[in-house]
């Protein structure tokens, strides 16, 4: 028994990221043939040299058919995977794992979301029949019973604490202003942000990530194969998921302070990966910053912060492009929107650009380190999911 | 013997300042409030809570073999209403459950029934939710209110009111009248009922009387309910002539409670009472009929869970008149620009029945860890299937954190809603209800109350919520 993880036995050769929008001209099928095409053109393959594909979508389609039809893929195997908001990184988990068991030499996992085709704002899961006593509230609500029992946990006031999850949508927007692929390009001050009518507890709209459209993918391939592809190669070090069992709704002990699931994926990773200080290894974080509470209670659980530390830590800077953490540097979800099945390989995108030296200046990160991890989340405080990935440019000496 | 085992009268949290009406419309309106029932609940939800406080001031272990549920707003036509409220009284299968209803007269008929059976105990349940048409004096003088009696044998449970005897006169003339589905009840001119009334009221109290062997002097305190005011008030100065005491009714803070204003006055009248007391129930709607019952020693031990007046004094008075009209669909607002909730699955309902009506979770019998909603599996130590059901219904929890939420849908919004951590172990998190958006902090109490979440497919849904502990 044991998590062993596959670390530098598989390596990601080639990447695309469509622009996150609201896609009105586009359906499901154009977003996964632009994010395909641009993967096999950024790994110089075709579709046929792509032996097996993995496809995340919480809910644009159903099974492999979804997206074998548009590509019109001969005879390959396609498997739809969904593990909600951390379905895109589960694509990518499924393909790396299957390249890595020798099974195929080379996989891609794509992720998409066609959500804004529902008629209504925000992400609404489709109905599964019921007993009528479930929770419904908005994902928002949920996330925002975070910030009163912090507060009260580490002593913090309610004031300061808001402006603290302000800075954090501000700064994700600073981020996102700088990148084109982003559905938000414009720069958010605290003030304005605090200045907004709360929807969810103190929250405001611009504390809830936004919604868009958009495809990414990922082409992998086995560690020592890298180099006849790129030579970049980004090398996979950790895949960890956990799936929370919902006690924290049940256990009276848990305080809304963490999410339990993603303490558990960071130990798992870093444990993969043979990482012992987060903070001073990695380069990057892309986390999952659905809403700003979010961003604040990761950055203690995956340990770039001590606990009841991390609303300080935000509001010296540490987590800023510039910082000595730089987190979301993107954008985010908060400038990017959540295509649901897109949204983890759109962060495993940054990562792969950063590590790479392939964005712009203004957008580049001021380390030298070596490694970047993603985190997706899906469900809420007390139930979730949680995936974290680490990615470094160098194999293992 | 047989008589009145326990008693409860359940009044809505919310208040309408009739004033309000007044300033708004420039008519209708009056001095005074009116109970008004939330938004979240029904005639059936209503009769839970009455039959809650009811069931708890009787003795330990009295369960009813009957449960009878009246009321003229019934939320189902076909489908039995008083199921639902057996199930979220946890009684036992083997009691039966069956509504009356229609006319406002069905909630004192259930009554004198329950009297005369043969069912050792029986409870009688009846609500109602009066709502007029604005400017109406129906909006004005109705009030959402319910009663619960139980009603037995001495070999049930001790009684504390005897039952000595009933008369009715019934005879068809048209006073009101409602047509289904409408909120509006028509009235023809109040002196043609009041001139039959009278006699039928005369003839009811000396049937009675005549019953009981009693003659008018030894009735200690008469109680007159009826929605017809010049008609109880006519009743209440002939027939009160040479009793002890005319009952105040509650037309100043509740209103009239139409199909459960006989169970709620009777009620009342019981906390009130002290042992050997006569006390004559009069009820006028389409007829008269009167009850009379002798309190016995047993009620110097018998207190009410939560007496009426203390929910008078607890209501809220700042209820707006927009929300009145909007609860009752007077108004029509729009909706949140969410997905409306889907419907309940008959089946899953069916197999969650303890959890979602009697709000039972399940134990762990070794690590004694608590499980909202049931489980089979323990989230401490793993066990399977050795779960006992743990109850939760009566327990208070503390908030933990809360948050308001202004997107979700709602039949109301918004929506207040925290982490309950039980006493005595067992989370949920849940919706809070009865309470103001910014009038949640950590650490408040709070306690259970069974209510109707939404309606889709023309299907209720009901659950719990947790309201603040007043």
């Amino acid at each position: 028994m044991g998590s062993h993880g596959i670390k530098d036995r598989v390596a990601i050769v080639g990447m695309s990221c469509t622009p996150f929008r609201e896609h009105w001209d586009k359906g499901t099928d154009d977003l996964l043939i632009d994010a395909a095409e641009a993967a096999y053109r950024s790994a110089g393959v075709t579709k046929d040299d792509v032996d097996a594909y993995w496809l995340g979508t919480a809910q644009s389609g159903m099974s492999g058919i979804t997206l074998a039809a548009p590509l019109k893929l001969e005879g390959k195997p396609v498997t739809r995977v969904e593990n909600m908001c951390a379905t895109g990184s589960e694509a990518l988990r499924q393909a790396s794992y299957a390249v890595a068991s020798g099974a195929y030499d080379v996989a891609m996992a794509i992720g998409v979301e066609k959500v804004k085709d529902s008629g209504y704002q925000g992400l609404n899961a489709f109905p599964i029949p019921n007993d009528g006593t479930a929770r419904t509230l908005t994902a928002a609500a949920m996330f925002s019973l975070v910030l009163p029992a912090y507060a009260q946990r580490y002593g913090v006031d309610e004031d300061e604490l808001r402006r603290v999850v302000a800075r954090i949508a501000s700064k994700n927007h600073a981020n996102g202003a700088k990148n084109p692929l982003a559905q938000f390009r414009k720069e958010m001050s605290v003030e304005a942000i605090c200045n907004m009518a709360a929807v969810a507890g103190r929250l405001s709209v611009f504390d809830c990530a936004g919604v868009a459209d958009g495809s990414a993918a990922a082409i992998v391939v086995r560690a020592e194969d890298a180099h006849r592809y790129t030579d970049n190669p980004i090398y996979v070090k950790a895949l960890s998921v956990v799936s929370g069992n919902g006690s924290g709704l049940l256990d009276p002990e848990y305080d809304y302070t963490t999410f339990r699931e993603c303490a558990a994926a960071a130990d798992d990773a870093y444990a993969q990966a043979g990482v012992t200080d987060p903070r001073r290894e990695l380069a990057l974080a892309e986390v999952h910053d659905c809403f700003t509470p979010t961003e604040l209670v990761l950055m203690e659980d995956l340990r770039f912060a001590e606990r009841g530390q991390a609303w300080k830590e935000e509001l010296a800077g540490t987590f800023d492009l510039t910082g000595d953490m730089p987190v979301n540097t993107d954008g985010g979800l908060k400038s990017f929107g959540h295509p649901v099945g897109a949204s983890g390989l759109r962060m495993l995108y940054e990562v792969f650009l950063q590590l790479r030296k392939e964005v712009p200046a203004e957008r580049a990160i001021q380390n030298d380190r070596k490694l970047g991890l993603t985190h997706n989340l899906g469900g809420y405080p007390g139930e979730m999911v949680s995936f974290v990935g680490i990615f470094g440019s160098e194999p293992s000496a | 013997m047989r008589g009145i085992i326990s008693a409860a009268g359940y009044v809505p949290h919310n208040r309408l300042d009739r004033a309000k009406i007044t300033e708004f419309f420039g008519s209708g309106g009056g001095k005074g409030t009116r109970s008004v029932a939330s938004y979240d609940q029904d005639t059936t939800t209503l009769a839970v809570e009455a039959g809650r406080y009811a069931l708890a001031a009787a003795p330990d272990g009295c369960s009813p073999e009957s449960l009878w549920f009246a009321t003229a707003v019934p939320t189902y036509l076909d489908k039995t209403n008083a199921t639902i409220v057996h199930a979220a009284l946890r009684l036992d299968s083997s009691a039966a459950a069956y509504d009356l209803g229609g006319g406002v007269r069905s909630g004192i008929g259930a009554l004198r029934a329950a009297l005369a059976s043969n069912d050792p105990a029986v409870l009688v349940t009846s609500a109602d939710i009066r709502t007029g048409q604005a400017t109406g004096g129906d909006e004005a003088s109705g009030g959402d209110a319910s009663a619960a009696l139980l009603v037995g044998d001495d070999s049930a449970g001790p009684v504390i009111a005897e039952y000595l005897g009933a008369g009715s006169a019934t005879r068809e003339f048209l006073d009101t009248w409602r047509v289904p589905g409408e909120s509006r009840t028509r009235h023809w001119e109040e002196r043609f009922a009041e001139t039959q009334f009278g006699p039928l009221a005369d003839q009811a109290w000396n049937e009675a009387l005549k019953a009981a062997g009693l003659s008018p002097e030894q009735v200690d305190v008469l109680v007159v309910a009826g929605s017809h005011s010049r008609a109880v008030k006519a009743a209440a100065r002939k027939l009160g002539t040479g009793v002890g005491t005319v009952a105040d009714d509650y037309s100043a803070t509740i209103g009239n409670a139409g199909t459960a204003e006989a169970g709620l006055r009777l009620a009342g009248a019981l906390e009130a009472a002290t042992p050997g007391q006569v006390i004559a129930l009069v009820g006028l709607a389409d007829g008269v009929d009167v009850l009379l019952l002798r309190t016995t020693d047993a009620i110097t031990d018998w207190q009410p869970a939560r007496s009426i007046g203390d929910q008078i004094a607890g209501g809220n008075p700042d209820l707006p008149y927009a929300k009145f009209l909007s609860w009752r669909g007077q108004v029509t607002v729009e909706p949140p620009r969410r997905p409306e909730p889907a419907r309940m699955s008959a089946s899953a309902a069916g197999r969650s029945y303890d959890w979602k009506y009697g709000f039972v979770g399940s134990r762990d019998r070794e690590s004694g860890a608590v499980h909202l909603p049931p489980s089979r599996v323990s989230f401490v130590g793993g066990n399977v299937d050795d779960m006992e059901p743990a109850p939760m219904a009566d327990l208070q929890g503390t908030v933990l954190t809360f948050t308001v939420d202004k997107l979700v849908y709602s039949p109301s919004p918004p929506v207040v809603f925290a982490v309950v951590n039980f006493d005595g172990g067992g989370r949920l998190p849940v919706e809070l209800t009865d309470v103001a958006a910014d009038g949640v902090s950590i650490g408040d109490k709070v306690e259970m109350t069974f209510r109707r979440l939404n309606t889709s497919d023309g299907i209720a849904n009901y659950f719990w919520k947790a309201r603040p502990v007043r």
